[in-house]
């Protein structure tokens, strides 16, 4: 089950011909998959791209109706490997992941499917993690669609032009024999607009026709001599037809005025950023007329040597707009110019910064920079002295405000494992410690401020590799999340530490769904899936790795089994990978799930217990030792109504969840008796009242007697 | 509502509204409402936000921009630019002054809708003082960047009306008229948003009906502590309180406020003992005696088993619980509490010879450890938990003649002499030292780890105290030892005052 349902929104997409769909742009591409007859979509779920996967999921029955068959691929690997299906038959096919991570995990089978070529149109969506909001290393898919001559989309950024970039893709790939890859920006996948739909259609040949009449041919397979002729094929035909169709059919766009002294030319991603830029230096209005000619490339691989020419003829110069580093594009069109011995001057990095995300500022700056410099004369008064903002130096706020990076949620199952690592760091010292992909990644900051480097999904204990040394009187402790153990961590980690009888520790963080992309369900979820196999444990899998030392823990909840468990792992003399299970429900679906039943069974009358946590304020003396072992969201401060404080004391909202863990590590770390666990009793039994009555009579008479003897003051707390 | 104030440049027909928040807070639901209103309302539009793990409880933005409908789409950009922005609504109060360090207010054309209230980030709550960030500078500084503001707590008033914070930032927005929209409009929006409409309606009204005359109604200030009780005992209180009256009258609060804990905490004795301690500062200067009226009293006060079984069995603790946790009169709650006593806690509350004993002897010191050494679950709902701490708090009139005792009239002791030799020559020095007690305080290992730092501070009086800046340096040496918890600001402070002492 994944974090957002689509249900309702999956209704849209049986929107029939000619209808405006509304709706988020993952949403839009999923719409013109099927209005695009495609027959097999696979893909692997991450950030911006996993709502498209989970749109796909809840779409299973339209899907199933229309001869499609959609699959949640185990890996970014296999999501492009699946496109082997239109190697040899006309079938169009889609995968999706988040690039260029994903496309890294995948470039084996890109490559190789890329060398043989297709027959179907292939598409690989991938949802490009650059600039704000990323959550990966900054790097470009550019070098992948050049290094294995596969094309690469990226079309303006609203709703009507990513939906033709599917069909566009579709048949470019199928003109050119060649994978296309289709660039979707962070923003682009959740921006919300509209288009025209038109009528959805099924594949015309299925997965079903091709296994029942299956083909091969042996020009296609990736061995020599094929792979010599592939490569040769890919410059002599495969190309000129990529060109040829990119030129027929207009792929990449003019705007502005035909003639002129100067020219922008930009990625199709960042058109909208771009007239913005113009909007605000008074050269464009709101619906994008503008006074400089503009070349807009929604194919940025390959180029198109005749447009780029045409663009640059009679011009004395062209600004390049290029996300990122190297400039690929930049470095092809001064090429591209210089071979033709075209005059025309080019301009890119320079105005702009060689590297990063161009933001709304970077553009508008850089722009400017380029027209005072190359045509003054073209810039409206207000370019010239634009009503800027008035510029606020606020040191003092600067020095208030403070950081918020991402961390865990409200009584998150991996908080406590932290905890335990924190409180045995404290008791055997520190250790170098390995981490991963994953939610789990949040030990990096406080208050756990625990682990030294990510490497890679389901990478964690490969990344500690090295630190194998029989003699060292300390070892690793790697983390790895149940997501990226199913990814690639079962043989790149855990196979390797057994092989290389790896004395580290490994701690598999196991909440039951791949939680940081959404909470989709893989092989050990113990959900019920009715298209999935799930429920397969991964203690099983660890120990038909051959890992003999193995501890499953079932409530990551009891910090201080988890202390002990680890401190064992560590102190061990058996040698090999020790690897530590620690399993408990994501609290954010474990919520989602029980909430809605939990509501259902106090409305129908049925005894329910309701936990939360609290902080008795007169017991807790402000130190925040809890907090330092925590960071639970719901655990914060209070200040007292008393003279006596000088410290805030912590405090427990409305939204905790009663996880426990704050009385666990209270425990555990033997900090203070302040937290107590309050259990509301709701649709309590006879049994409840009556004893309630009991002790209650019982409790107010000993508490009346002895405030029979004591002073009591009004308002008692001290 | 107000129609929207025509504005210069070209891109300007464009309304451009950014919000900023915390993941979790339900700024999607807002954004959303805002693109609904404004297709009701005929304008064309666009919404975008930055998902991924930001939205795990780390600071989010959406990004919203409309303009008329018309036959031709507007193009619109799909992220924010500083300088760039009409509205701003920040979820909270240090979101709101992050947009305004991004630039996304400014005071030519930003009308910004900001909730006053606070989410603590990890880093203000870690820290072993007071690590949270000053409020008041902030939400002044965010009016001084805006064209318009409407700022006020809009979380309370969306609780009070149990709904989320979206309704009432969406109030907040209506109020502002910063978009050309009829209230009704807005309203329609809500109505159509389904679930809980009628509380999100409530809270939408709160905020836009807010007005901070009504709302900034003083609690009743408190009057002195009422006491109740025996006859004897009122005596003798009374009899107690009216030696307050000795002391200059700007003391007396803070005397009356320690006078009642010690009191509360064990008997009149001990509230006497305490005027006598502070006695010795009745010829200081009021301030000196307003610190040692506060900290006699809370170094008098150490935390031990007794005072947690006392606090937990009383009644007045059953009635805050119920309230803090919403429990309805009439229904039923268990508590279970979370006790992790060590050796040296259970020895301390030995009497002071036999604790002693068992502490210098290694042999039943640990046995000791291993019977009690383990963390329990009481409930004191039940008549066994209860009965347990109601016996352990019984034990309250020997306290005086427990180990623990001892160790505390010790450092009392100390305490006190320091102060006073301090304050022969140097008032401001005896006040800062007297303060350092702030650094005492929790249990077991956090309380050993106070009392360390409290020694290392003292103990550089050594090198200070003959110099005219003494005061200033131990609070300096205070402040770093509050920073954080092993006390590495404190060990580079340390440092520094050696450097000069050679």
């Amino acid at each position: 089950m994944a974090e957002r349902s689509f249900a309702k929104e999956v209704e849209h997409l049986k929107i029939p011909a000619g209808e405006t769909f509304r709706g988020e742009g993952i949403l839009a591409i999923t719409k013109a998959l099927l209005e695009n007859g495609v027959g097999y979509v696979a893909g692997y779920q991450g950030s911006p791209i996993s709502h498209l996967m989970d749109v796909l999921a809840d779409a299973q029955d339209i899907l199933n109706d229309m001869g499609v068959h959609f699959e949640a691929s185990a890996s970014e690997a296999t999501a492009a490997a699946t496109l082997a299906a239109s190697v040899h038959y006309p079938i169009r096919g889609a995968v999706t992941f988040k690039s260029t991570v994903g496309t890294n995990v995948a470039s084996d089978a890109l490559a190789n499917l890329a060398s043989g070529g297709v027959i179907g149109g292939a598409l690989v969506i991938v949802g490009e993690d650059y600039g704000e909001g990323s959550s990966i290393m900054q790097e470009r898919s550019h070098a992948f669609a050049m290094k294995s001559q596969i094309w690469l989309l990226d079309p303006r950024p609203n709703l009507p032009s990513m939906v033709k970039a599917v069909g566009d893709g579709f048949a470019l790939s199928e003109a050119s024999n060649s994978p296309v890859m289709l660039q979707l920006r962070i923003k682009s996948c959740h921006l919300l607009g509209e288009f025209e739909t038109k009528e959805n259609i099924p594949p015309t040949m299925t997965v079903k026709d091709a296994l029942e009449n299956p083909k091969r041919d042996l020009a296609r397979v990736v061995l020599p001599p094929a792979s010599f002729l592939h490569e040769q094929e890919k410059v002599t035909k495969r190309l000129p037809a990529a060109i040829k169709y990119i030129r027929n059919h207009n792929l990449n766009e003019n705007f502005g005025p035909e003639q002129g002294k100067i020219g922008i030319i930009c990625q199709g991603g960042l058109y909208n950023s771009v007239i913005r830029a113009l909007q605000r230096l008074g050269l464009a209005n709101m619906y994008g007329d503008c006074d400089v000619p503009l070349h807009v490339l929604n194919v940025t691989y390959p180029l198109v040597d005749d447009d780029l020419l045409a663009f640059a003829k009679g011009k004395d110069s062209i600004l390049v707009i290029e996300e990122g580093h190297p400039a690929y594009i930049e470095q092809n069109i001064r090429a591209i110019l210089h071979k033709a011995g075209a005059l025309c001057a080019v301009d890119g990095k320079g105005p702009f910064p060689e590297a990063g995300e161009l933001t709304g500022t970077v553009l508008l700056d850089g722009i400017s920079t380029y027209l005072h410099d190359a045509a003054s004369d073209l810039m409206p008064p207000v370019a010239r002295a634009p009503n800027a903002p008035p510029v606020l130096t606020m040191p003092e706020l600067t020095a208030t405000v403070p950081a918020r990076p991402p961390s865990f949620c409200i009584g998150c199952p991996e908080r406590p494992i932290f905890a335990a690592t924190k409180l045995v760091e404290e008791e055997l010292g520190p250790h170098h410690i390995a981490s991963d992909i994953g939610c789990h990644l949040f030990s990096i900051n406080a208050p756990f401020d625990i682990g030294a480097t990510t490497m890679g999904y389901g990478l964690g204990p490969a990344s500690a590799s090295a630190f194998n040394d029989k003699t060292a009187g300390r070892r690793s402790i790697s983390f790895l999340g149940d997501g990226g153990f199913w990814h690639n961590g079962l043989t790149s980690s855990i196979g390797n530490a057994v092989f290389n009888d790896n004395d580290g520790v490994i701690i598999i963080v196991d909440n039951y769904y791949s939680a940081a992309t959404g909470g989709q369900d893989i092989l050990s979820s113990r959900a019920d899936n009715a298209s999935k196999s799930t429920k397969h444990p991964i203690k099983k899998a660890v120990e038909g790795m051959g890992v003999k030392w193995v501890r499953q823990l079932d409530r990551t909840y009891d910090v201080g089994k988890m202390q002990s468990t680890l401190k064992e792992a560590l102190e061990t003399p058996e040698t090999g990978p020790k690897v530590i299970i620690a399993s408990s429900e994501c609290m954010l679906n474990k919520q989602r799930r029980e909430k809605p039943l939990l509501k259902k069974a106090v409305a129908e009358g049925k005894r329910t217990t309701r936990t939360r946590f609290g902080v008795d304020e007169d017991v807790c003396s402000g130190d925040h030792a809890c907090i330092r072992l925590s960071g639970c969201p719901s655990l914060s401060l209070k200040t007292l109504d008393d003279p006596l404080r000088d410290d805030p004391v912590a405090h427990i909202d409305q939204n905790c969840v009663g996880c426990g863990n704050c009385g666990e590590v209270a425990d555990a770390a033997v900090l203070c008796p302040s937290f107590y666990q309050a259990d509301l009793i709701q649709s309590p039994s006879r049994l409840d009242r009556l004893l309630d009555k009991w002790r209650q009579r019982l409790i107010t008479k000993l508490q009346k007697s002895r405030d029979a003897k004591r002073l009591v003051f009004s308002g008692e707390h001290s | 509502m107000n129609a929207h104030a025509p504005l210069p440049a070209a891109s300007n027909e464009i309304i451009k509204l950014a919000v900023l928040a915390v993941g979790g807070q339900g700024g999607g639901v807002l954004t959303k409402w805002i693109a609904d209103l404004a297709t009701r309302g005929r304008y064309a539009v666009q919404m975008t936000s930055v998902a991924g793990v930001a939205q795990r409880t780390g600071a989010t933005i959406y990004y919203v921009e409309m303009a008329p409908k018309s036959e031709r789409l507007p193009v619109f950009a799909l992220s924010p630019a500083p300088g760039d922005l009409d509205v701003l609504i920040a979820a909270e109060l240090m979101e709101a002054g992050r947009a305004v360090l991004r630039g996304f207010v400014t005071p030519d054309r930003t009308t910004l809708i900001a909730s006053t209230h606070r989410i603590l980030a990890v880093s203000e709550k870690q820290v072993p003082g007071d690590g949270r960030a000053e409020g008041a500078l902030v939400e002044d500084e965010i009016t001084k960047a805006a064209l318009r503001s409407v700022c006020f707590d809009m979380e309370t008033l969306a609780t009070d009306a149990g709904s989320m914070i979206s309704a009432s930032l969406f109030g907040g927005l209506a109020r502002s008229g910063a978009l050309p929209f009829d209230l009704s409009l807005f309203e329609e929006v809500i109505s159509a948003s389904g679930r809980g409409a009628d509380q999100s309606l409530a809270a939408f009204h709160a905020a836009l009906n807010y007005d901070p005359a009504t709302a900034q109604t003083d609690p009743t200030p408190e009057s002195a502590p009422q006491a109740d009780g025996p006859e004897t005992l009122m005596q003798g209180w009374a009899e107690l309180h009216s030696k307050i009256d000795l002391f200059p009258t700007s003391t007396h609060a803070m005397i009356n406020a320690g006078l009642r804990k010690t009191v509360d905490y064990q008997d009149l004795d001990f509230g006497n003992a305490y005027l006598k301690h502070l006695g010795g500062f009745a010829n200081s200067n009021p301030d000196l005696l307003e610190t040692a009226a506060k900290y006699i009293a809370n170094a008098m006060c150490y935390d031990d088993i007794l005072r947690v079984a006392d606090l937990k069995t009383r009644a007045s603790r059953h009635l805050r619980l119920r309230s803090e946790q919403d429990i309805p009169s009439g229904e039923i709650v268990h508590i279970t509490e979370y006790f992790h006593p060590r050796a040296q806690e259970v020895c301390a509350t030995l009497p002071a010879r036999l604790g002693a004993w068992t502490e210098a002897n290694t042999r039943a010191f640990s046995l000791l450890d291993r019977l009690t050494n383990k963390g329990h679950r009481i409930r004191t709902d039940g008549i066994i938990g209860f009965g347990l701490l109601w016996c352990v708090s019984a034990l309250k009139p020997f306290r005086r003649k427990l180990l623990r005792h001892r160790y505390e009239a010790a450092h009392l002791d100390s305490l006190l002499k320091t102060a006073h030799k301090a304050a022969k020559t140097n008032e401001p020095l005896a006040i800062e030292i007297l303060k350092c007690q702030r650094l005492i305080k929790g249990y077991s290992d956090t309380h050993a780890r106070g009392h360390s730092k409290f020694s290392k501070v003292i103990a550089a009086l050594g090198i200070l105290e003959t110099r005219k800046d003494a005061a200033d340096w131990i609070r300096l040496l205070r402040e770093a030892a509050l920073m954080d918890e092993k006390g590495e600001a404190l060990d580079g402070a340390l440092a520094t005052v050696r450097s000069f002492a050679t």
